[in-house]
């Protein structure tokens, strides 16, 4: 382990960490919000189901990096632009997440949708006000997994130049010096810890109920 | 009045058509309960579920005071009735209060009015205020079960729809939700539609009866007594039972049974068996009614069998059953005598004092007569078929006034 070299260093490898942030943090965000409407969907219409998961499957075996290469010529942007990694990443998490929802919102008891029908919802209302808070703990731990694997994809945008803690794996790998390597894994987990940590709390913010304890 | 008129439901298509109703024709009177009872697969739920549209009839149509269901939009058609799901449904990520303000809220009330209606309503179904700051999951079965009552009662709606609300809790407490569930009935007039497979809850709970066979086929429609008496056919006397003839004495008031004279022993006094007459049967139990300050009767006490000079405690009693009151059927009669230690049933009076005891013997004789006679009924009204009570109440409307 060169200290000294992480001490020369420490301004870029923190702009790194930020960029870092921010890359693997938006598409997690922004895969969700899609991934709310559709997954509803799926589970909803019984023949969009299929469809639906099958669609997300296929899309998340295309690979990171062929995905980064092709974007920027379906999309016009830049090779470099940061947009690709935030479009790349949004559509695994939303491919990760179209099932988790559906399947979420299928854990909710029949008898409490039937129940928000017979009390007069309507079928949108029902959904956001009824059955979505009640699929929060399942799609929270779906959310836990596509957030940890949004923060080791974002690196592998390190081959393209997208400047974030990747960079750290290509240059100890060119340099053949392992301590940006180690730098970059122990970063790269503390990222994901701090993520983990934060969809955590937030549903147990958002889910009272399930800490009420009986006390007859 | 809710009126189901020729109302089929078909699940399923070509080789896999069932019918869940078949060609239902009802009409069930406003302000009573009406209990749809049957077993499983008769369609009971299916024909409920058709009164708010949570089900849409393959044919045939549904009407709420003339008016079909059809034409009203259904989400605003169910807040208009009030309906109790089997083990209550409730929302479990709100609390109890707001479980309860549910549909107020949704007609567009504020939240802070709605749940001080839901309060309120707590407390009818005879929970404390403060249990509206739990969540269900805080709550046992027989509560969910009220706050499931109180949440359908929420918005006052006439109709309430209740599917099996009683069949997930033990059976002590269902007793006293069904007692509780009579005497809310009585305070609030509403329409009622009550399912359930149990028999004996349709003829404790309905003021009609509602007998579905399998596929939805309304094997009678009569009231408690008249089901019981004269079933329609072998499924609904199969289907009641077949201690139904024993059942059916419920509904026949005991009336002017002979009330013999008993001693009685005051709880507390010294007793020792030389209160055993010496005329008395050899090894039997003498069996002496005991009370209590008021002359109410606390259980049966064997003569022969106490110890001398000891003040007489609870300890020593043994309990006796049912009691006949003055307003009690031929079946609590029946059983008081029956129940009894020495064959002799408690008769009280309105205000539960001892006046005497009735033999098993007295109350076959007023049974024997009863069969003979026009009986002597509970509320005579409830005893007619539904269809007659009906149009008793349409020739009444129909006299100018």
């Amino acid at each position: 382990m060169n200290w000294n070299w992480l001490n020369r260093n420490t301004d870029q490898i923190l702009s790194w960490l930020l960029a870092h942030l921010w890359l693997a943090a938006l598409p997690t965000l922004l895969g969700l919000l899609l991934a709310l409407p559709l997954g509803a969907l799926a589970f909803r219409y019984r023949w969009s189901y299929a469809t639906l998961i099958t669609l997300a499957g296929l899309l998340y075996t295309i690979p990171s990096l062929a995905l980064f290469v092709v974007l920027p010529g379906i999309l016009g942007t830049r090779i470099l632009n940061p947009l690709n990694v935030v479009v790349a990443l949004t559509l695994y998490t939303l491919a990760l997440l179209v099932r988790v929802v559906a399947d979420a919102l299928d854990s909710v008891p029949p008898l409490v949708r039937q129940s928000a029908t017979a009390m007069g919802y309507r079928p949108i209302r029902s959904l956001v006000t009824v059955q979505l808070p009640l699929a929060i703990p399942v799609i929270g731990a779906g959310l836990r997994v596509a957030a940890v694997s949004n923060v080791s994809l974002v690196s592998v945008a390190a081959l393209l130049g997208v400047p974030q803690l990747g960079q750290l794996f290509l240059v100890g790998f060119q340099l053949n010096f392992y301590t940006p390597i180690i730098a970059g894994i122990v970063l790269c987990l503390l990222v994901a810890g701090v993520f983990d940590t934060i969809i955590l709390v937030a549903v147990r913010i958002a889910t009272p109920w399930t800490r009420a304890v009986s006390h007859r | 009045m809710i009126s189901f008129d020729n109302v089929s439901k078909i699940f399923g298509e070509g080789d896999h058509r069932t019918a869940a109703v078949e060609d239902l024709t009802i009409e069930i009177p406003t302000g009573k309960i009406t209990v749809f009872v049957g077993p499983s697969g008769c369609g009971k739920t299916t024909s409920l579920r058709m009164i708010n549209r949570m089900i849409e009839p393959t044919s045939g149509t549904v009407l709420i005071d003339g008016m079909d269901t059809r034409s009203i939009d259904a989400p605003k058609l169910r807040r208009g009735i009030g309906y109790v799901i089997q083990n209550a449904g409730l929302f479990p990520h709100r609390t109890v209060l707001d479980n309860v303000a549910t549909v107020p809220v949704l007609e567009g009330q504020s939240r802070k009015a709605a749940r001080a209606v839901a309060a309120e309503l707590l407390e009818r179904v005879g929970l404390p205020e403060s249990m509206g700051r739990r969540y269900p999951a805080q709550l046992s079965g027989g509560q969910q079960q009220r706050v499931g009552v109180a949440r359908a009662l929420a918005a006052d709606p006439p109709v309430m729809l209740m599917d099996e609300p009683f069949s997930a809790v033990d059976p002590v407490v269902r007793a006293q939700l069904q007692d509780e569930f009579t005497r809310l009935q009585a305070e609030l007039g509403k329409t009622i539609v009550f399912v359930t497979h149990d028999i004996d809850e349709a003829v404790k709970l309905g003021d009609a009866i509602a007998v579905l066979a399998v596929g939805g086929r309304l094997a009678q429609y009569a009231t408690p007594a008249e089901v019981l008496s004269h079933p329609a056919d072998d499924f609904v006397a199969d289907f009641v039972g077949h201690d139904r003839g024993y059942r059916a004495l419920s509904f026949t008031v005991a009336g002017n049974l002979p009330v013999r004279d008993e001693p009685t022993l005051l709880l507390g006094s010294t007793a020792d068996p030389s209160l055993v007459p010496p005329d008395a049967q050899p090894g039997e139990p003498y069996w002496v009614l005991v009370v209590d300050d008021a002359t109410q009767p606390r259980g049966w006490v064997d003569a022969r069998r106490v110890t001398g000079g000891r003040p007489l405690d609870l300890q020593d009693l043994v309990l006796g059953g049912a009691l006949v009151g003055p307003q009690s059927s031929l079946r609590t009669a029946l059983d008081a005598a029956l129940s009894s230690p020495s064959g002799r049933g408690v008769a009280i009076d309105a205000d539960s004092r001892v006046i005497g005891t009735v033999a098993a013997r007295d109350v076959l004789d007023a049974i024997e007569k009863a069969r003979l006679a026009p009986a002597v009924l509970h509320g005579a009204a409830d005893q007619r078929t539904v269809r007659a009570a009906d149009d008793a109440e349409q020739a009444a409307a129909a006299v100018p006034s």
